[in-house]
């Protein structure tokens, strides 16, 4: 009897040892089963353990930017689901400031573009634009890549990574992408619900029927964007950034910006491109009754002749109910993408 | 008589072999060294960084500090009309003003007589989109091409030329043209490549052995950036970078190279 109960007690802790384990231990990437196929092109390049490894290093690595101080988890803290929380617009080396707010990075293997404008079609080729952008790394590309040739550690992570200690453009930004790509959040109280593991409650029941009938069709599950650059009738801000249209020159993305994720959405304050909004309640307020008619507006926000998404206070309530269902703990806290 | 009968004789033997000379047989699976030479100039003067100083059909004097543009792509038409279209992997180069030994790109081409050029001013789309792993020499965004790429609107820079004008109200009278643009990856914008063509016969064609190299001198002038289609004024237009105007000022650059002879 003794020895059963034993047997037992040494079977939990295994099972607790186990569990504690499972978030820290790589494995690889996989496409949670509520998904739909990813983007990106993994077969240009293959995850692998090292180069997740080498990829996190360099992630939370400050000898990247020009003066040793800003990595790039400096704006992308895993805490705020990998944004800057508290800034409207990001805040870069020798205090600058940029124009746009920090987006997350997470879910990116769904990304068909990169950037508030879509600028970058490629995940490969986003990290240039921080490590270049005067106000936000202020280094040059091969000044990154004479630091990493010259350090102690990163020629063999490159060789265990890639094969050979080379250390090039394109395997720097490959381990950078691999890291970005294993930032996957589908660990939500939503996740559960759609994998039948869990049931919403009766307020988050209504919300989710609120969000299907107002803000699916931009915000389209599981994802909660449909990648799209739409214009949401917000007033242009002081430095009159017009989003798309700097990308494509069209008259017609004059002031679309791409709609955001809604995952995680407790952790990413503030919202909109430049911050503007500090809380959620803000944020519904604006598309109640802020919401501005201009050319471009979406023709989601003009319904019936009628301009923004109308909600009463507990609408409202209900709505923010479901949105909070997409917050995931998990992946803020998940060891395996923090700096190590 | 006499002598003038004999010196007309000397005269047809002396051609007749100059001719025998100048048709040559090409063993089209050998191959010989082409170079292509950008002698860029202005009107006509040579062009000087930083000391010369030009003045546009605007009637604004300007200095040039910096100059640097992409060509890709070379194929080359024989006088036979076939062509032979230089392996992409080993066509982009990035003519450097300040680098003298960037202007006179050298490529491989099969023997043969050549009267046809045509290469492309800037990346082609497809090499603008292509993986990272293939974008190396002069592509490499760590390399040469740093200052030749956007990585916020990811794609290459065609064609930069920077410099002072006393009309400029930028800051240090400053005025930049940044041109780039393929035609858009996720969504269509400009399309500011441009191919370029330009017949060899009247100048000279390219005769090319493998024991016997023959070099292509263009004469490229940056004035024609100012002086086109449409006339660019400094003063109303000191920087342009990603914008409509851009298109204006690829479709006057696009008549700045011409043939001038070819060294055999």
């Amino acid at each position: 009897m003794k020895l059963k109960i034993l047997i037992i007690i040494f079977f939990l802790a295994g099972i607790v040892a186990c569990k504690k384990e499972i978030t820290q231990v790589f494995a690889g990437f996989t496409k949670p089963d509520i998904f739909p196929t990813p983007v990106y092109h993994f077969e240009t390049n293959p995850i692998t353990e090292a180069g997740f490894v080498l990829g996190r290093k360099l992630f939370y690595d400050a000898s990247l930017s020009a003066n040793n101080t800003i990595s790039c988890g400096f704006c992308h803290i895993q805490t705020s689901a990998f944004t800057q929380h508290g800034h409207s617009v990001s805040h870069g080396i020798f205090d600058s400031l940029g124009v746009r707010n920090t987006p997350p990075i997470m879910n990116l293997a769904w990304s068909p573009s990169f950037m508030w404008d879509g600028g970058i079609p490629n995940l490969d080729l986003q990290p240039i634009a921080p490590i270049t952008n005067h106000i936000e790394m202020g280094n040059t590309m091969d000044n990154v890549l004479t630091t990493l040739r010259q350090s102690k550690e990163y020629p063999s992570l490159f060789q265990k990574a890639f094969g050979s200690s080379e250390i090039n453009t394109a395997r720097l930004l490959k381990a950078l992408s691999q890291f970005m790509l294993m930032c996957v959040s589908d660990q939500s109280k939503y996740d559960s619900v759609m994998r039948g593991q869990a049931v919403f409650n009766t307020n988050e029941n209504a919300g989710y029927a609120l969000f299907k009938a107002n803000c699916a069709v931009c915000h389209k599950e599981p994802l909660f964007t449909d990648y799209t650059f739409r214009n949401n009738g917000l007033t242009p801000n002081f430095i009159n950034d017009m989003g798309r249209y700097d990308i494509t020159l069209q008259e017609t993305d004059k002031y679309k910006f791409k709609v955001p994720t809604l995952r995680n959405l407790q952790y990413t304050a503030p919202y909109m491109h430049d911050g503007r909004f500090l809380t959620l309640d803000a944020v519904l307020d604006f598309y109640d009754h802020e919401v501005q008619n201009n050319p471009n507006l979406d023709t989601a926000l003009r319904k019936n002749g009628h301009i923004g998404i109308s909600l009463s206070s507990s609408e409202k309530q209900q709505l923010v109910a479901f949105l909070q269902t997409l917050n995931d703990k998990v992946f803020i806290e998940n060891k395996l993408l923090s700096e190590q | 008589m006499k002598y003038t009968f004999l010196s007309l004789i000397v005269l047809v033997i002396f051609f007749t072999s100059c001719k025998k000379d100048i048709t040559p047989e090409y063993n089209s699976s050998a191959t010989g060294q082409l170079s292509v030479e950008f002698d860029n100039v202005v009107g006509n003067q040579d062009l000087q960084l930083n000391t010369g100083v030009y003045t546009n059909a605007s009637g604004e004097t300007f200095k040039l500090t910096l100059l640097k543009y992409f060509v890709s792509n070379f194929i080359l038409t024989k006088t036979d009309g076939t062509t032979y279209i230089v392996p992409q992997d080993s066509c982009y180069f990035l003519i450097d003003e300040s680098s003298p030994n960037t202007t006179i790109p050298k490529l491989r081409v099969p023997e043969g007589e050549y009267s046809k050029l045509s290469f492309v001013l800037g990346v082609d789309s497809l090499r603008n989109t292509v993986d990272i792993s293939k974008r190396t020499g002069v592509l490499d965004p760590a390399g040469t091409a740093a200052g030749m790429y956007w990585s916020w609107n990811s794609g290459y820079i065609f064609f930069k030329m920077e410099g002072t004008s006393p009309v400029s109200t930028q800051n240090g009278n400053i005025f930049q043209y940044h041109i780039g643009l393929f035609g858009g990856y996720t969504a269509p914008t400009i399309n500011n490549l441009k191919t370029i063509t330009l017949d060899l016969t009247a100048r000279g064609t390219a005769k090319i052995k493998a024991t016997k190299s023959a070099n292509i001198h263009l004469l490229v002038d940056i004035m024609k950036v100012f002086n086109g289609t449409t006339n660019i004024s400094i003063a109303k237009n000191s920087v342009v970078m990603v914008s409509p105007f851009s298109a204006t000022i690829a479709n006057n650059y696009v008549n700045m190279f011409s043939h001038n002879h070819t060294e055999n």
